[in-house]
């Protein structure tokens, strides 16, 4: 390498003649425009832009120059290096752009074909959908109560006002558990989920919100919408002041919520034994909103053009019950409601017969993922 | 029940242009189920009029006797000449009145009357029968119309009732008053608020006395009891069709006058009536409890062995009635009866209900004790029970009347005024809450801040503040109940427990397993296949006493059986790589439970030891999570090939299912049913391995498989979820360390008898506290390393959190690592 110094050259200084300049320059441009593959313009850089390409071989010469036209040199130099140096960059990501689009092609898979290697599996949509139910009710701050499925005759009956020898106790198509020797064991398994209600009030401290989701028995044949063993998600709520109207608020919300805003629910007079007075619920059908009635043009199979499903019982908590599990009715009051599992699922999401969901195919129980 | 509403009309003064359907309605929003509205005979159209006899020709000739009979009709045919018809019934004379279809009538089930041919004569119309018409069930042949019951030519379907609207009513247990035209007459006309006609409200004689005499043992057993009889009956007097056609509708059979009369004031008052055969009787009657051995042939000839507490209706011979329940054969009416006597009586709802289900015995009567029949109808029933055999039956009614009243007058209910609308939500004001207490009866006073209301005798069901309530919030409508959503106090959402049993299934599912819910039933077979030994825990079961299928009397004890068969129904509908769990209770007795749960006060809450006593008599119920898998566990395709479902998975799976709770699983080697002796891992909580396995999985054995048909290899695992759930332990933070790591590969030879577990777990004591983790990848053998023994390579991951760990101290944590499986497993290094 040259120190900068003070003689003079008119043999090297014709290199930084600006026409020598112009002509390196344009060499260059020519060059790298021809270039055509990434190897060739490696092959051009070198040539044309590296440490012993002729401009950076006349570059050093500048310090040659008398100090005058130094700067003007300079510039000129520089200029063209710079220009040469973009022109590469811009040819080099073209060319990398014609090579990347070439090989992603050759690489080009067919993506529609299947890779179900690792089966999935799902959740029972009775459990998703029980799930579904119940965090409706911690939604509005309830929480989720349990207990055992072989019960206590008296948490069963007793408790909830079924006395001995009344109809409905016997209407219940109870399962009675065996005794020693063929005698009675007082025990049962659960025919609702409704002893809960009893357990929850002894078990926890007033006021009482909890929701019961269950699986429950009765001595049903299966058929296509009866089955021994169903489920039921039970609702109680022990506080002072509670009246029927509150019930009322409660299962509009779980409607609006489960099956859509704005549909209407009424209660209808009924009968169990734990609650006085007692309801049935019913909610405006879901699909036809009660357009179907009397309307045979527009038949709905969803409500069977009644306009009103009925998805369960309720009422205000006998205070014979609240007496059995020693809460105080003088202050206390309360409601309970039971609602099916099964009957949501079948009107939510249109299952047509109880064998499907007790029988265990994969194909029915795949169709509803994990999450309901 | 089944409600005519032609005879509902009777008793209320309905708007003429109330439709059924709308009727129903209002009952409903009353709390009457009103399950169906059936239209009877809307499909019977035409002319249907009442004929005359003229002339019967027998013809003859053909194979069977036929008639061809001239009928006046009057001028329902258009020319007021006798109308020719072809009829092969013979239970008529000429001068009878029948019933003509002339041609263009439609009959039940479309069939359309029209002049055809027909042996040889013009035949111009049908002479019917009651069957034919839909109007009641009739074999004996066409129906003969008593002597003036109408003109020929009148309109026989309008006469007789052909069309109607029934209303079948669900009755709850709480509403045994709507068991009869009566109650639910009343509850109709509350609907409407229109005028309602008492069919009990009839003349009965001031004085009793004089009648059959009887005695009541027991108050307890029957609080009134009545008897009234009628002499000089006409036991071929036929039931009238009005009666017949009512009976039909409500969808009683017909058999007799005297039996039919019973059983249509039993519709219309809901009081049950019983009719003997006087001359049948022997001696006064005594109504008492049952005695030891007694015995009594019921109508529907059972023999029936008396109990105790079964009340009797008795005479000279012994008991010649199932008081309540069924009568006597002895002393059943028959077609000679002439002489009468009628019982009426309110029997205790309690022995009844229990007589009714220990003899298995459910009667009309029954049904309507033991849901409380009204205390004070008896004399009025009785009295309109001989009126009808008077009057249909040409009886005269004997002036003597047994009335036993041993009755109590009943106690006031004290309700605060207010209550309704407490109960309710909503102010209602004092004089609804009185008004609408005396539309259903109650006598009401009002004493300041209190009503004191007294119900009325046939409502049995009202004996609470609540029962009063719900009296007058239906009748003010529950559809005007606001809807108010309720202010629950700040919820802890769900607990830890609630929310792991979430998180286990989602974890399954995204493994591949598809959730089932099996029934619990089992039997001894389900346990057989199982091949669990005899003294195997499982084997000791919860028992039903009335199991569905007496194949499967048993509670499971395990989530197998029911697993295994869903999986082989999955394999025969054409799925044979098939995973599937369930999370579910079993049920263990407790081991010195009570013989009997007991059977607590209900006038108070339980005590502690009461509650305990409770629990100690119901079975263990632990949850279980279970599954079971077979076929390919991953799927072969265009990628390559597949990989079976293993013992491997089932383990794996198991040790996954615990993790979601943070709870490690230690695996050793098990024998066990129902799995294969040589693939089966008892699974142990971490640190317990000295208490009782948590769980096993592996693959099943050999002879499960085949008494299950199951395909070959099938996998399953089953751990008590409860005991993971009660180890769950909230985690720590682990030290993420920044620092380099590094990694050391060993491969060590050992016995083939050596649980890899066994040198995972000195290879981790001997590397100490900086081996961030170990995995074993890779298990060979082979020539290379000798008979019965195996190559188990593993990577160890090494790491410090304060520096770079050094070549030396990675290769002394090494070495230090074998030196300790060296030791305690008999590794030596691969060379
Ligand atoms: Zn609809």
């Amino acid at each position: 390498m040259s120190a900068p110094n003070n003689s003079y050259d008119p043999v090297e200084v014709n290199a930084l003649h600006p026409d020598e300049v112009a002509r390196m320059r344009q060499e260059a441009l020519d060059a790298i425009a021809r270039a055509s593959s990434l190897e060739e313009l490696k092959e051009v850089r070198i040539a044309h832009a590296g440490d012993r390409s002729p401009l950076a071989l006349a570059n050093r010469e500048i310090g040659a120059l008398p100090p005058a036209a130094r700067a003007d040199a300079g510039r000129r130099v520089g200029g063209a290096r710079r220009e040469i140096s973009e022109a590469l960059k811009a040819r080099q990501a073209q060319l990398e752009d014609e090579r990347d689009a070439r090989v992603l092609v050759e690489e080009a898979v067919d993506v529609t074909l299947p890779y179900d290697r690792i089966p999935h599996g799902s959740r029972h949509p009775l459990t998703t959908i029980g799930e579904r139910m119940a965090d409706i009710f911690v939604g509005m701050g309830f929480e989720i109560a349990e207990g055992p499925e072989v019960e206590a005759e008296w948490y069963n009956f007793d408790a909830l006002n079924f006395l001995p020898d009344h109809p409905a106790r016997t209407m219940q198509d109870t399962f009675f558990v065996a005794g020693p020797n063929g005698g009675e064991s007082g025990m049962v398994l659960r025919t609702h989920t409704s002893p809960v209600q009893v357990r929850a009030m002894l078990d926890r401290e007033l006021p009482v919100y909890v929701v019961v989701p269950g699986r429950t028995f009765r001595t049903d044949e299966l058929d296509a919408t009866h089955s021994p063993v169903f489920h039921q998600l039970e609702g109680l709520v022990v506080d002072e002041g509670i009246t029927l109207a509150h019930l009322r608020g409660a299962i509009q919300v779980f409607v609006e919520q489960m099956f859509g805003e704005g549909l209407r629910t009424r209660m209808r007079p009924s009968y169990f034994p734990f609650t006085e007075p007692s309801a049935e619920v019913d909610m405006e059908c879901f699909v036809c909103r009660g357009a179907s009635v009397g309307n045979p043009d527009a038949p709905c199979r969803t409500c069977s053009s009644e306009g009103w499903i009925e998805i369960g019982g309720c009422g205000v908590v006998n205070p014979r019950v609240l007496v059995a599990a020693g809460v105080d009715t003088e202050r206390y009051s309360g409601w309970a409601f039971g609602l099916g599992i099964e009957r949501t699922l079948m009107f939510a999401r249109g299952v047509k017969d109880m064998h499907d969901m007790v029988e265990g195919d994969v194909r029915f129980t795949a169709a509803f993922g994990m999450e309901m | 029940m089944r409600v005519p509403v032609s005879w509902l009309r009777e008793y209320v003064a309905l708007p003429a242009e109330a439709t059924a359907r709308e009727l129903a309605e209002k009952l409903i929003s009353l709390g009457l189920e009103v399950e169906t509205v059936e239209e009877v005979g809307a499909d019977v159209t035409g002319p249907i009029v009442v004929g005359r006899v003229l002339t019967i020709e027998e013809l003859t000739g053909f194979k069977k006797p036929i008639r061809f009979c001239t009928v006046d009709v009057g001028d329902a045919n258009g020319t007021g000449e006798p109308q020719g018809i072809v009829c092969g019934a013979r239970n008529f004379a000429e001068g009878d009145l029948v019933v003509v279809s002339l041609p263009g009538a439609v009959l039940p089930g479309g069939f359309a009357i029209s002049a055809r041919k027909t042996y040889g004569r013009i035949s111009a119309g049908m002479i019917c029968s009651a069957s034919e018409l839909g109007l009641w069930e009739d074999h004996e042949g066409i129906i003969v119309l008593p002597e003036g019951f109408a003109e020929p030519g009148a309109d026989a379907g309008e006469l007789l009732g052909l069309r109607d609207s029934v209303l079948d009513i669900a009755v709850t247990p709480d509403r045994g008053y709507a068991l009869s035209m009566r109650g639910v007459a009343r509850e109709a006309a509350a609907a409407y608020g229109v005028e309602f006609t008492d069919p009990a409200d009839l003349p009965v004689p001031e004085t009793t006395g004089g009648g059959y005499p009887a005695t009541v043992a027991d108050p307890a057993i029957c609080s009134r009891y009545v008897l009234r009889g009628v002499t000089g009956f006409d036991p071929a007097a036929p039931t009238p069709p009005w009666m017949r056609r009512r009976l039909h509708l409500c969808g009683v059979r017909s058999i007799s006058l005297a039996v039919d009369v019973t059983n249509y004031v039993m519709l219309e008052l809901g009081q049950p009536l019983h009719a003997w055969d006087r001359a049948t009787l022997r001696g006064p009657i005594e109504v008492r409890l049952a005695r030891q051995g007694e015995k009594l042939e019921t109508l529907d000839h059972v023999v029936r062995a008396l109990d105790p507490d079964d009340i009797l209706i008795t005479d000279e011979s012994g008991p010649i009635n199932l008081a309540g329940v069924m009568g006597g054969l002895s002393t059943e009416i028959s077609d000679t009866s002439t002489d009468i006597l009628v019982e009426a009586a309110h029997f205790a709802e309690t022995h009844i209900a229990r007589t009714s289900r220990r003899h298995q015995l459910s009667s009309e009567s029954s049904r309507r004790f033991e849901r409380g029949v009204d205390s004070a109808v008896q004399l009025a029933a009785a009295t309109r029970a001989v009126g009808l055999l008077a009057e249909l039956g040409g009886a005269t009614v004997e002036d003597g009347i047994t009335h036993i009243d041993l009755s109590v007058p009943r106690e006031p209910i004290t309700v605060a005024v207010g209550h309704t609308g407490r109960v309710a939500g909503v102010d209602y004001p004092v004089e609804t809450e009185i008004a609408r207490l005396r539309q259903v009866g109650c006598e009401v006073v009002r004493n300041g801040d209190t009503l004191s209301v007294t119900p009325p005798s046939w409502r049995p069901d009202l004996t609470d503040p609540n029962d009063l309530a719900e009296e007058v919030i239906r009748n003010e409508g529950y559809e005007n109940i606001p809807a108010i959503p309720p202010r629950a106090p700040a919820g802890r959402g769900l607990t830890h427990g609630q929310r792991l049993r979430r998180a286990v299934g989602r974890t399954l599912a995204a493994r591949g397993f598809h959730e089932v819910l099996n029934y619990p039933f089992v039997g001894e077979r389900d346990l057989d296949a199982l091949q669990l030994e005899a003294d195997d825990r499982r084997r000791t079961t919860v028992r039903l006493a009335n199991p569905l299928n007496d194949d499967e009397p048993l509670l499971r004890t395990t989530l197998l059986p029911g697993l295994l068969k869903t999986l082989v129904r999955n394999v025969g509908r054409g799925f044979g790589d098939v995973a599937l769990f369930e999370m579910g209770l079993v049920y263990h007795p407790r081991p010195g439970a009570p013989a009997k749960a007991p059977i607590l006060a209900v006038d108070r809450g339980p005590t502690a030891e009461e509650r305990a006593a409770l629990e100690a008599a119901l079975p263990e119920q632990p949850r279980h999570v279970g599954a079971v898998l077979a076929g390919q566990r991953l799927r072969s395709g265009w990628w390559g090939g597949g990989q079976d479902a293993t013992w491997a998975d089932a383990i794996q799976t198991a040790r996954e299912a615990a993790s979601v709770a943070g709870v490690e699983l230690v695996v050793r080697a098990a024998q066990h049913a129902p799995w294969h002796p040589g693939r089966c891992a008892a699974l142990y909580l971490a640190g317990a391995e000295d208490e009782a396995a948590v769980g096993y999985a592996g693959e099943l054995h050999p002879r499960v498989v085949k008494a299950y048909g199951l395909p070959p290899r099938t996998a399953a695992l089953e751990i008590d979820w409860g005991r993971i759930e009660a180890a769950a332990r909230p985690a720590t933070a682990p030290r993420v360390s920044t620092y380099p790591v590094a990694t050391q590969d060993v491969a060590l030879v050992v016995d083939e008898s050596v649980p890899a577990a066994e040198v995972e777990a000195a290879l981790r004591e001997g590397a100490g506290e900086l081996l961030e983790s170990i995995r074993l990848f890779d298990v060979y053998t082979g020539a290379q390393i000798g008979e019965g023994r195996k190559s188990l390579a593993y990577a160890l991951r090494l790491r410090a959190d304060d520096r770079t760990l050094t070549a030396e101290e990675t290769n002394r944590i090494r070495d230090a690592a074998v030196a300790a499986a060296a030791e305690r497993t008999g590794a030596v290094l691969r060379g």
